[in-house]
């Protein structure tokens, strides 16, 4: 591997007392790079003068797989991307299909989808703030939020069989109706959440250590976001208020009312506080959907074989961790000629370096976890 | 008893007697330490913790401990054999070495020097070493810096530690450790409820010295940097470890001694007896409380799922009644016997109270960054400990000169520090590397 | 009692100049940093073993875990390799062999012409056991000034040093 475009790193004398610059490498082994990512920093003594992250480590070739599948046989593949919020993942392939084939899913599969991956994006939050909260040293949140997150895989289980990687929809709408008990147990769920999120609001929002070791630390600003592609909640942490939910809506998301949270200065404590904000905005959201979820079929009527005209489309929706889009081109047939996914994760990878340079270390640690990155989207 | 042994060495008996109990007792001591360490945090998590060893995980240490003592012994290979072979072993020896000047009741104790405290603070500071030469032995950059600051560390908030007994020093007159505990009785107030900011300082100080969250960055930056315990594997790494929990018991014990009234019971000057008995009200608790504990034992004893698991509960429910019974027992034995008991009992009970408070604070703070650690410990708490210490002396002038009563006395002292405190508090703004957004 | 006073001393002082000769003698710096630490650690054991345990406890606190973690910290600090491939002997050693001689026939010399001093009287077994409050009264009375110059000294130096550590912020 050679060390061309090393983010002008250079050379490097190896002087014990830290006078000079070392060369720290947290290597694709460690317990708080969140997966498989390599992290080269140069350090001045305790400071971050350069960064670079190595990653590819998880590569599968999904997008080459994409190639030699067809449009339904693919589908699963895509979950395995962002595994965390597999849900997501399927929604923005099943509806870039369907855009292709120029049909819609009908209003009631819609709905469903609607409350299934908001249920994800709560899920998503509540493993990113066990793990980032781990990171920085609180212990206990971890286990709170997975017990919460339990309940909304128990209900993801209920609904299509499996918990992470769920294929839960299908191009045209939704394989499997809701099944006895779904409203119930949705209602029940974002009932209980909202004390559990005031939960661990108590254990961090105002504790002076937390507020210590995220308040400055990764300060991204809007018009770096903007100028790196930076997307999601990190994007609206730094003071722009985009979220494709309201811009360009999807699913059945301009049937409901909810708020875009945004803060100013983007530092990791304003994301922090972004992402409890969505939690509360999702846990809105699916109230709203299971009032009244509309009657009638939850499939598009498409046929069995998918033959697209030829043409391309790009489409793309508001995933837990930003924008995650897909440009499929079709040349007729039933495999798709082209598959590349925009990786919200990879591009907000990219402002790491940004965000890193002049924190110290112990900070480092923070920062790639604020970013909210899960390398199997990054390497795909 | 005493013409059986010869003269010239009667008075060292007894002290040896205790000191080996005390050497024996505690590696077990710290490993139901640890025990409970797992079983509160697996409580505050939500989950149940070690289960399956011994009902409720009673067996859990001495498993841990067998497996260690099996290991293999690892040595890196250019590490230097006599530190890497010496570092574990100054870190324990110094770490039993200032039991022998704990007082556990008012005669059970190794040594009453008449430099106690002063003792014990000196022993604590010589446990350094072994930090520091455990990380230079390791052989490895990182483990050295990491020993280095944990080094770094424990000095600073020994200070403010330090600072925090001297303002009890001041009331108590003596460093004694009995003589502390004595004055506690005569003033008829815990020194905690005199000088609640010495206790806090201590308390945080304490916590910062024993490498506990939430100061534990030098052990935990294991992520980052290898702490100075990496290469230690099996037998040595359970000496730092008893050295890790022998030194929470010590600053347990010293926090105990002398802010919590030692071996007194709680309402030491509440003399109501029983109705023709001699016995005190507040005496019949210990009993009362371990009788409460045999009765649970007992009660789950039947639930547990296997056979020799109702056995061992069966067995600690015995022990419970046992230990019931002496306390019992003691009540109607002469002075020094119950004294002694009882002594050591409330003595236990406070030191365990301090120590939950410990993995309280371990599972629900998250943890400082170094360099605002050692903010925290030179703007925040030596400054705060020197107010306290003068405060102190002035609350002494209005004791002696106006006769103020022993807390009343101590009420602008802890007013003038409560706002020192805040002041302090405001002025030392978290946000310490507030980057620019260019990333200066 | 005077056979385990003895004893003590014999061991404490034993234990001192072995670790003073092992010292001197390592060429691995950190193991004579450990054995000057012993050297001192048994000296105040011969302070305790003489009943003066102030002194014990000061040199244990200041000497041993004050001065020496700094000399330690240093040691480590700094790469010091190059010290254990320096030439121990250099082209003078004769002419410092035949000083230390002089100097050591000069010791012995003091030690054989004045040796009716060193009979000193048998310790009193009532020594005073408080000499913490001794000390202490000794210090805020009759040499107040003393003391307050020397803990402004100390303020200084650690200003200074403060000061020089300090990086261009």
């Amino acid at each position: 591997m050679t060390e061309r475009g090393t983010n002008g790193m250079g050379n490097v004398s190896t002087t014990v007392l830290g006078a000079d610059e070392i060369i720290l490498n947290m290597g694709p082994q460690h317990p708080s790079t969140h997966g498989v990512l390599r992290v080269k920093l140069k350090l001045d003594g305790e400071r971050v003068v350069g960064s670079e992250c190595i990653i590819g480590y998880l590569h599968r070739g999904v997008e080459k797989i994409a190639e030699h599948r067809s449009y339904q046989q693919f589908a699963p593949y895509v979950d395995r991307m962002d595994y965390v919020a597999a849900v997501s993942n399927g929604l923005g392939y099943c509806e870039a299909v369907e855009k292709l084939l120029g049909t819609e899913a009908p209003p009631r599969a819609r709905v469903v989808r609607t409350i299934l991956t908001e249920l994800q994006r709560i899920a998503s939050h509540l493993l990113w703030l066990g793990t980032h909260a781990l990171d920085i040293g609180a212990l206990t949140p971890v286990f709170y939020c997975f017990r919460e997150r339990e309940e909304i895989l128990k209900i993801f289980e209920k609904y299509c069989g499996a918990r992470l990687t769920t294929h839960a929809f299908r191009i045209g709408g939704l394989q499997y109706e809701t099944y006895d008990g779904f409203e119930q147990d949705v209602k029940r769920f974002c009932d209980d959440f909202s004390q559990k999120i005031d939960e661990y609001e108590t254990l961090l929002t105002e504790n002076r250590i937390w507020v210590g070791r995220t308040k400055g630390v990764g300060i991204l600003s809007a018009e770096d976001a903007i100028a790196m592609g930076v997307t999601g909640p990190v994007l609206r942490a730094s003071g722009v208020k985009w979220d494709l939910r309201k811009a360009q809506p999807y699913a059945a998301y301009d049937l409901y009312e909810f708020e875009i949270p945004t803060r100013s200065t983007g530092d990791t404590y304003d994301r922090y506080v972004v992402r409890m904000e969505e939690m509360r905005q999702s846990r809105r959201i699916c109230l709203q959907a299971i009032e009244n979820i509309p009657t009638g079929p939850i499939m598009a009527r498409i046929g069995k074989v998918l033959k697209p005209p030829p043409g391309e489309v790009y489409h793309s929706i508001e995933a837990p961790k930003g924008e995650l889009g897909y440009y499929i081109v079709s040349d007729g047939t039933t495999q798709p000629y082209r598959v590349r996914v925009r990786p919200p994760s990879f591009i907000n990878l990219q402002a790491f370096d940004k965000m890193a340079r002049g924190a110290l270390i112990a900070d480092v640690v923070a920062i790639i976890g604020t970013i909210d990155i899960v390398l199997g989207e990054v390497d795909r | 008893m005493g013409h059986l042994i010869p003269q010239a060495i009667l008075p060292y008996v007894l002290p040896v007697v205790y000191a080996v109990v005390i050497v024996m007792v505690l590696p077990l001591l710290a490993g139901y330490i640890v025990l409970m360490e797992r079983k509160v945090m697996a409580d505050m998590q939500a989950r149940l913790g070690p289960m399956r060893v011994g009902p409720h995980g009673l067996l859990q240490p001495i498993a841990d401990a067998v497996k260690l003592l099996l290991k293999e012994d690892i040595i890196p290979e250019n590490a230097d054999r006599l530190m890497f072979w010496l570092a574990p072993l100054v870190s324990v020896t110094m770490a039993l070495l200032a039991y022998s000047a704990l007082p556990i009741g008012p005669e059970f104790q190794i040594a009453d020097l008449n430099i106690g405290l002063l003792f014990i603070l000196a022993i604590s500071s010589l446990g350094i070493y072994g930090i520091v030469l455990g990380g230079w032995a390791s052989n490895s950059h990182y483990s050295l810096l990491g020993a280095l600051r944990s080094a770094a560390q424990l000095v600073s908030y020994e200070t403010a530690a330090g600072l925090g007994l001297v303002s009890v020093l001041l009331l108590a007159g003596s460093l004694s450790m009995k003589d502390i505990v004595q004055a506690q009785l005569d003033q008829g107030v815990w020194f905690i409820f005199s000088v609640p900011f010495g206790f806090f300082i201590y308390l945080v100080g304490s916590i910062a010295e024993t490498n506990r969250a939430p100061f534990d960055l030098p052990e935990a930056e294991s992520e980052l940097v290898a702490g100075y315990m990496t290469e230690y594997s099996g037998f040595r790494w359970s000496l730092y470890f008893l050295a890790e929990y022998a030194n929470m018991v010590i600053v347990a014990g010293i926090a105990t001694t002398v802010f919590l009234g030692g071996w007194l019971r709680p309402l030491a000057s509440f003399h109501e007896h029983f109705p023709g008995t001699s016995i005190e009200w507040p005496d019949a608790f210990p009993s009362l409380l371990t009788l409460g504990v045999a009765f649970y034992c007992l009660s789950l004893a039947p639930k547990q799922p296997v056979k020799i698991q109702k056995i061992v509960m069966l067995a600690v429910a015995i022990l419970c009644f046992i230990l019931s019974g002496a306390l019992l027992g003691a009540l109607f034995a002469p002075t020094g016997v119950m004294q002694g008991i009882h002594g050591a009992f409330w003595f236990m009970a406070k030191v365990f109270a301090y120590l939950y408070a410990f993995l309280w604070f371990r599972f629900t703070f998250p943890r400082y960054r170094f360099d605002q650690l050692m903010r925290l410990g030179w703007r925040f708490l030596i400054p705060l400990a020197l107010v306290n210490v003068i405060g102190v002396g002035v609350a002494i002038v209005l004791r002696q000169q106006l006769g103020w009563g022993p807390v009343a006395s101590l009420i602008p002292t802890t007013l003038a520090t409560l706002g020192v405190a805040i002041w302090l508090a405001k002025d030392d703004a978290p946000a310490a590397t507030v980057q620019t957004a260019d990333g200066e | 009692m005077y056979v385990l006073n003895s004893i003590l001393f014999y061991f404490f002082s034993a234990l001192a100049i072995a670790s003073a000769i092992l010292m001197v003698t390592r060429r691995n710096i950190v193991h004579a940093a450990v054995f000057l630490i012993t050297t001192l650690l048994a000296t105040a054991g011969i302070f305790l073993q003489l009943q003066a345990e102030f002194l014990f406890i000061v040199q244990v606190i200041l000497y041993v875990g004050g001065i020496m973690v700094l000399f330690v910290f240093v040691i480590m600090l700094v790469n010091l390799d190059v010290s254990m491939r320096l030439v121990q002997f250099n082209r003078q050693w004769f002419v410092a062999g035949a000083l230390a001689l002089v100097l050591g026939a000069q010791v012995l010399f003091a030690l054989w012409a004045g040796h009716t001093s060193l009979r000193l009287p048998a310790m009193q077994v009532d020594i005073s056991p408080k000499n913490t409050e001794a000390v202490a009264d000794a210090l805020f009375s009759k040499y107040m000034l003393p003391f307050e110059i020397a803990s402004i000294l100390l303020l200084v130096a650690m200003i200074g040093a403060v000061v020089m550590a300090k990086r261009r912020v």
